[in-house]
């Protein structure tokens, strides 16, 4: 029973986490972007315009739903469902939380614990190109189209990119299993100060990741599939209403378990350095008297909260970094775009590669 | 143990509920009034002066193909990840060796340039739809 209602339980807060999280970036994005244009952005509804997410989830619902004429029905309303994809089932290989016990078992705080790990994140995400693809052509538009083409294109380019950096990562881990990537992160400290991310001795894999997390969402300077300037909206220039909206909230959702992906991957996942989040968790439940929740002990239930406290935390400042991005560079061309991931990216992360598996041999790492 | 992965299937299940819930939200919410020019293709308000269903960049299918022959190589590196510190040295060279010669393959690609996107390439302009 446990093993069924365990999974379930950790699936909530990641559900909430990422919706919550879409509704929020709408009205960051909007005010970091008036912030750095010099300019109020939505400040009506609500507190600092807080609301704003609200009035336009509202108006997305009450806008009509054009089908344009010609277009591959089943293929043009699958489209944006398959959006919501790889964002909602990613999630589940990212751990948040120190281990706890349930009836003299110990479970590990992610919902797929297997080991698989990273091998499962990467295949859910990469479904995410038959989206735009369907998407551009089932919309019978030429900008759609070659928006989509772009989309397949470079996402499937930089994906070779992240895919060798992750790789790195593994290494020294000698696991695929991110729980054992954090373990490994824990029990490091590099030049007797820093804490033992791997982000210190992989600067070279997080760059190139984190220009390849830009170009797998799409994001600016990397948002040639939709570049306006061009092809008016791209793969969903025939999209309105809620279709839209559907990718609209995949592409914010996609940040959030990227970027949920990449601070486990190098800046240690719900971990503080110095801090024990399962001695703080038994102390405040101590506080409250120990008490049990659903038989089991305060603590097991604060562990868990806390570390994907932590986790959303650092998760946030990843997503800030995204906006700030955004606003500040133009966007690429498409053969520089294409130029840079095959021919600057990719053999970064090879040199990444054979360096980290040189130094993890060398028992260095 | 394959049922561990059930909770994949599950998440599975709640997306395309989620996007068929608020799909059906908007349909039944928004009035569906319709019409032909709405329902036109999108030209940025023009006649419309080209049609989607036409001959596309040879370029997109080698980048798929090259995609194609790299990924599997990374899927290879994914089992050496586990083994790298039993395996030390003589796995590192073997692994070198596997490395090289797909680094050869990439270098013979970019020679050839099959990594080129040229902008301005020979396009056959507009036709009639």
């Amino acid at each position: 029973m446990a093993e069924l209602l365990a999974p379930l339980l950790m699936i909530v807060p990641w559900v909430v986490a990422v919706l919550t999280a879409v509704v929020l970036m709408v009205w960051v994005e909007r005010r970091m972007s008036a912030l750095i244009q010099d300019r109020r952005g939505p400040n009506r509804l609500g507190p600092l315009g807080l609301f704003q997410a609200i009035a336009d989830a509202a108006k997305f619902i009450f806008k009509e739903s054009l089908t344009p004429a010609g277009a591959d029905r089943p293929l043009y309303l699958l489209a944006p469902l398959l959006a919501l994809l790889p964002a909602l089932t990613t999630f589940v290989v990212i751990p948040f939380g120190p281990a706890i016990e349930v009836s003299e078992r110990t479970l590990r705080m992610l919902v797929v614990d297997t080991d698989t790990g990273v091998m499962l994140f990467l295949a859910l995400a990469s479904l995410g190109v038959y989206s735009l693809v369907m998407a551009g052509y089932s919309s019978n538009n030429k900008y759609s189209l070659l928006g989509s083409l772009r989309a397949a294109a470079q996402m499937i380019s930089y994906e070779l990119a992240l895919t060798l950096s992750v790789v790195a990562v593994l290494l020294p881990a000698t696991s695929l299993n991110l729980a054992a990537v954090v373990d490994y992160q824990v029990s490091k400290q590099w030049l007797g100060f820093l804490p033992g991310w791997n982000v210190f001795p992989q600067a070279l894999g997080f760059l190139v990741f984190l220009v390849a997390s830009f170009a797998e969402t799409n994001r600016l300077p990397f948002d040639l599939p939709e570049a306006e300037s061009e092809l008016v909206a791209g793969y969903h220039t025939e999209y309105s209403a809620m279709r839209f909206a559907l990718f609209f909230m995949g592409e914010y959702m996609a940040m959030t378990t990227l970027s949920a992906l990449g601070v486990t991957l190098y800046f240690g996942g719900w971990t503080l350095p110095g801090v024990d989040l399962a001695a703080v968790a038994a102390t405040v439940a101590g506080w409250c008297g120990a008490p049990q929740l659903f038989g089991l002990p305060l603590a097991s239930w604060l562990g868990p909260l806390f570390g994907f406290g932590v986790l959303m935390a650092k998760v946030a400042l990843w997503l800030l970094f995204f906006v700030w991005v955004r606003w500040t560079f133009p966007r690429f061309r498409y053969d520089q775009l294409m130029r840079l991931g095959w021919k600057v990216l990719l053999p970064l992360a090879l040199v990444n590669l054979v360096a980290i598996a040189m130094l993890t041999v060398g028992g260095v790492l | 143990m394959p049922q561990q992965y059930l909770p994949v299937l599950l998440c599975i299940a709640l997306a395309f509920g989620l996007g068929i819930v608020l799909l059906a939200l908007s349909w039944f919410a928004g009035r569906q009034t319709g019409g032909e020019v709405k329902r036109s293709t999108y030209e940025s308000g023009l006649p419309l002066l080209d049609h989607s269903r036409k001959r596309l960049s040879v370029v997109f299918f080698l980048v798929a193909l090259d995609f194609v022959i790299f990924d599997v190589e990374a899927a290879f590196l994914y089992p050496w990840a586990l083994v790298v510190r039993e395996g030390g040295w003589p796995l590192l060279g073997a692994i070198g060796v596997f490395l090289a010669f797909l680094l050869a393959g990439f270098f013979y690609i970019w020679r050839k340039g099959g990594l080129e996107v040229r902008t301005g390439a020979a396009d056959p302009g507009p036709t009639t739809p």
